[in-house]
């Protein structure tokens, strides 16, 4: 996966030219606008590799990859990377503004009626019951995005600490995510592997410097 | 005015960066910061995350009522700034320097470190709504209505896949309809 072309490399492309900023624009509205419920990242696969072929298949799943390793929501992220890798910054900007444009109004919309009428107990009964559901929904996907993290134990330890820390202690995030997170990636390291090992062990500073001299 | 403005601003560009794991991971601290800074209540954030789980699109453009609430369509658009524009240059930079760390194997250790991590923090996101709305605000005491549609619309969901965007009407419905 990482031979791909450099998505950072992609003015270069010819396909860059090619692709109209209203186009772009068009495209994130539309899975802007139809992703009620979530699961924005699928119809951004859905209409990115599937429908315009504007990314393959590895493309997307590194951008997803990259988008899931950096604070932020992943959709967001995706429509920065591929506008980024079609057009450059006008891209990236045109896909993140498409992308929020129908639930931006959507949400003001619905903001602006609540504040009206949030003293109505119907009103305030039916937010109460999308919230209860919502409990739910998080909870799965927590559970299904974790299966991996859930079932292996240095892993499931770093779960239940992370959440005893912000859930029980309370302590505030910025502190949790430094100590935490500086630990856990500590303990994935890089570790020269079983395999590799006899070969890449002696050289393994070497021809990496070399790489970052260029 | 221009205070809470400025405030809006710093409070969500933090809360930007600290959303590893995307936007649940960040809904403790912002429930926190809404509510201590802002001086909203726990149902009116309830609410406003409410509205934002039956709106398209990414889920966590329900921020901008937050603004709004705050400080009008101007606080709106300071939040929406604030919240999504940090993220959204990181990533651009990422994208043009991913390439030069794809050799690294530091990579793949932030990847895997940063999995659990984010899970947890997941985790506590949902214990944050479940905070809200599983329990009466009043007494604490615990609401067996909202929890029963958090248990089936989980038992649905695990069962099988169903757009999440009508279950969440449902329950709506559901809890509108049972206690009254």
């Amino acid at each position: 996966m990482e031979s791909v072309t450099p998505p950072g490399a992609a003015n270069s492309q010819p396909l860059a030219a090619r692709v109209a900023l209203s186009l772009i624009f068009k495209v994130f509205l539309m899975a802007g606008a139809v992703s009620f419920g979530g699961g924005v990242v699928a119809y951004l696969r859905e209409y990115l590799v599937r429908a315009s072929h504007w990314l393959s298949d590895e493309e997307f799943m590194s951008a997803l990859e990259i988008s899931e390793t950096l604070p932020g929501l992943n959709s967001v992220n995706i429509a920065v990377i591929a506008g980024d890798d079609l057009r450059g910054v006008p891209g990236a900007a045109t896909a993140v503004l498409g992308l929020m444009l129908p639930g931006a109004v959507f949400v003001m919309v619905l903001g602006i009626l609540w504040t009206e009428s949030r003293h109505n107990p119907l009103v305030s009964h039916f937010l109460l019951g999308i919230a209860s559901a919502a409990v739910g929904l998080l909870l799965v996907v927590s559970l299904q995005l974790g299966r991996r993290q859930l079932l292996k134990l240095p892993d499931l330890l770093i779960v239940v600490v992370t959440f005893a820390a912000v859930s029980i202690l309370k302590i505030p995030l910025a502190y949790v995510l430094i100590v935490v997170g500086t630990v856990s990636i500590w303990l994935y390291r890089p570790r020269p592997t079983r395999e590799a090992a006899p070969e890449q062990l002696p050289f393994h500073r070497g021809p990496r410097h070399n790489q970052y001299r260029r | 005015m221009n205070w809470q403005l400025f405030k809006l601003g710093l409070v969500f560009m933090m809360l930007s960066v600290l959303a590893v794991g995307g936007g649940t991971a960040v809904l403790p601290e912002m429930q926190h910061a809404t509510v201590h800074w802002f001086n909203l209540t726990d149902k009116q954030f309830r609410d406003i995350y409410s509205i934002g789980q039956v709106a398209p699109g990414p889920n966590m453009l329900m921020v901008l009522l937050i603004g709004y609430r705050v400080a009008g369509a101007l606080g709106a658009a300071v939040v929406g700034v604030a919240f999504f524009l940090p993220d959204c240059a990181l990533t651009l930079a990422a994208n043009r320097l991913w390439v030069h760390f794809s050799g690294s194997p530091w990579r793949q250790s932030v990847q895997q470190g940063l999995a659990p991590l984010a899970i947890g923090l997941m985790f506590a996101g949902t214990w944050a709504i479940a905070r809200l709305s599983l329990v009466h605000v009043s007494d604490g005491s615990p609401d067996f209505v909202a929890i029963g549609i958090a248990t089936v619309v989980t038992a649905i969901l695990l069962w099988r896949h169903i757009n999440p965007g009508v279950l969440v009407l449902v329950g709506g419905t559901a809890y509108m309809l049972l206690t009254h």
